[in-house]
């Protein structure tokens, strides 16, 4: 689903993020993506999704190489892609539902079913009943949710997550990974990048590690 | 459950793409963004007014124009030539001067005003009555009106100048040189029109473009999040689009509305002064055609306008 190919980014200024990367991550595989801060993990996940560009190397997702891909191709990647942030990335003057739909708007679904697929995923994360609130009255918790349920509602093949549990306490932590691992059991391909090294340990799944931009586990 | 076939979310994307669900969030961003500018009522007004007083401004020059074109066009059909004859003739002298006069060539009509029916007509319309009625004779002298049947200047000249060589004749006037002035000025007003118009277009179309601009810094998280989850940039672009049009539209809706209440208030006067000149005059506004086409330019500056401002400030915008 992921691959990257010596893979160096180096950003105006001359610091290099990322050198020589090489990973795989197959499908339906999850991996946690830890590091120190500043090692290249936010690196690493703008390149999937084209915030950024690599300076060497290939990366591929879902079997494109993404250096050969146009600017206008960008959105086409995007939308295989679900990706949750730590600051949630949330429209404040929409609703729960709007938010949670725009992927479905974006990508030209019918209205009736963006309507069923907004539930299922609001759903899912256990925000029933919430659609119409807005994202301002719900707790960090809440609102990271809606994030989710917003990743995953035009059912990507892979989802990312860019520290999703960082300003949550140890409990609703562990809820929110516990829901990542939900995703990754009916095949989604999940990538988390996360400083909570004692949930990393207790879930036990693969851990890529980065340390200077350099790929130092996997 | 396992009557939906399994797919990926890829391929599930292209498939249930429509031209439905195309159609209908064009009209969801239409609506939003109209009621958008409906709930900032106030900051939209004052945009569609600086809009519609950039277009009514020319439109109303314009029309004044057409209106004295139209005046003037009713003089220049018939020139009218009128002929002064020499006031101590004797009636029957007059008589055989009008009817010298009739013989020449080209005449369509004529008609005489003698000296006794002119003074009634200047004693009841002057309010010099009692001064006119203390003279000892009439001082008006007799009067012919000739209509040619060629109005063409160059026509118009040589009958004159054929008048002015009958016998009795004193003084021949007639009204194509002032006619042709007016026509002059008139050229001289379109062109300024035309040009007052254009500016004032190019006003409108970065007024727009300003506004448009406000609006993407005011949405560049939106922005940047719609572009994060897939968002084309035209999907990013419509609501601008959209807000570009409703500003034109309503900018020109303004200005048609500023335009009727000025023909009202400048209709009293300029049909006063018309009327003296005429009989029968009446003040052209805006037909409907006119209106509509009125309205569809508005719509296009304001798309116009909003396009080139997302082309200049939207690649800008990339999530961070």
């Amino acid at each position: 689903m992921i691959k990257f190919d010596h893979v160096s980014k180096r950003y105006d200024g001359g610091r290099e993020a990322l050198s020589r990367v090489n990973f795989e991550l197959v499908d339906a595989e999850m991996a946690f993506l830890t590091g120190h801060s500043g090692a290249g993990k936010s690196t690493l996940m703008k390149l999937i999704i084209m915030m950024e560009r690599s300076s060497q190397g290939q990366v591929f997702v879902d079997g494109i190489n993404l250096n050969r891909l146009s600017r206008r191709s960008i959105p086409l990647i995007r939308r295989k892609v679900g990706v949750v942030f730590q600051n949630h990335q949330l429209l404040f003057d929409r609703t729960v539902y709007d938010n949670v739909a725009l992927p479905l708007i974006i990508s030209g679904q019918q209205p009736r079913e963006v309507g069923r697929r907004v539930r299922a995923a609001l759903s899912k994360v256990g925000l029933s009943g919430k659609e119409k609130q807005y994202p301002v009255a719900l707790s960090g918790g809440e609102q990271q949710r809606v994030g989710i349920a917003r990743a995953v509602v035009n059912k990507p093949p892979l989802l990312l997550a860019d520290e999703p549990t960082g300003n949550l306490d140890p409990e609703l932590s562990r809820e929110i990974m516990n829901l990542f691992e939900q995703f990754n059991q009916v095949g989604v391909t999940v990538l988390i990048a996360t400083h909570n090294l004692d949930l990393v340990k207790e879930l036990g799944h693969r851990q890529v590690i980065l340390s200077k931009g350099h790929l130092v586990a996997s | 459950m396992n009557k939906r076939p399994k797919s990926s979310g890829a391929s599930a994307q292209t498939h249930s793409f429509s031209l439905n669900a195309y159609i209908a969030h064009h009209k969801l961003v239409a609506i939003d963004t109209l009621q958008n500018l409906l709930q900032n009522w106030f900051a939209s007004l004052m945009t569609w007014l600086v809009i519609g007083i950039a277009f009514a401004l020319p439109i109303i020059l314009l029309i004044l124009l057409n209106n004295l074109d139209q005046f003037g066009g009713e003089w220049q059909g018939k020139p009218r030539i009128s002929v002064y004859l020499h006031t101590e003739l004797s009636p029957a002298q007059v008589k055989a001067s009008v009817a010298s006069l009739n013989k020449i060539d080209g005449i369509k009509a004529s008609k005489m005003i003698s000296p006794e029916i002119a003074l009634e007509e200047f004693q009841s319309k002057s309010g010099f009555s009692k001064v006119l009625a203390s003279l000892p004779s009439n001082p008006l002298p007799a009067m012919i009106e000739i209509e040619p049947v060629s109005s063409t200047p160059a026509d118009v000249k040589l009958m004159v100048s054929k008048i002015e060589g009958e016998e009795g004749v004193d003084s021949v006037s007639f009204d194509s040189e002032w006619v042709e002035r007016l026509f002059a000025i008139l050229a001289l007003g379109e062109r300024f029109v035309t040009a007052l118009g254009i500016f004032l277009s190019l006003g409108v179309l970065l007024s727009v473009g300003n506004t448009i601009r406000l609006a993407i810094e005011n949405r560049r998280a939106e922005i940047e999040i719609v572009k994060l989850v897939g968002g084309t940039d035209s999907f990013v672009r419509r609501p601008f689009l959209y807000l570009g049009l409703w500003y034109g539209l309503g900018g020109a809706l303004f200005a048609w509305i500023m335009v009727q209440i000025s023909l009202v208030f400048l209709s009293t006067p300029i049909e006063r002064l018309i009327h003296s000149y005429q009989n029968e005059f009446q003040l052209l506004g805006l037909s409907g055609l006119e209106s509509l086409v009125l309205l569809l330019i508005g719509a296009i500056l304001g798309i116009l306008g909003a396009g080139i401002a997302v082309g200049r400030h939207l690649k800008g915008i990339e999530p961070s």
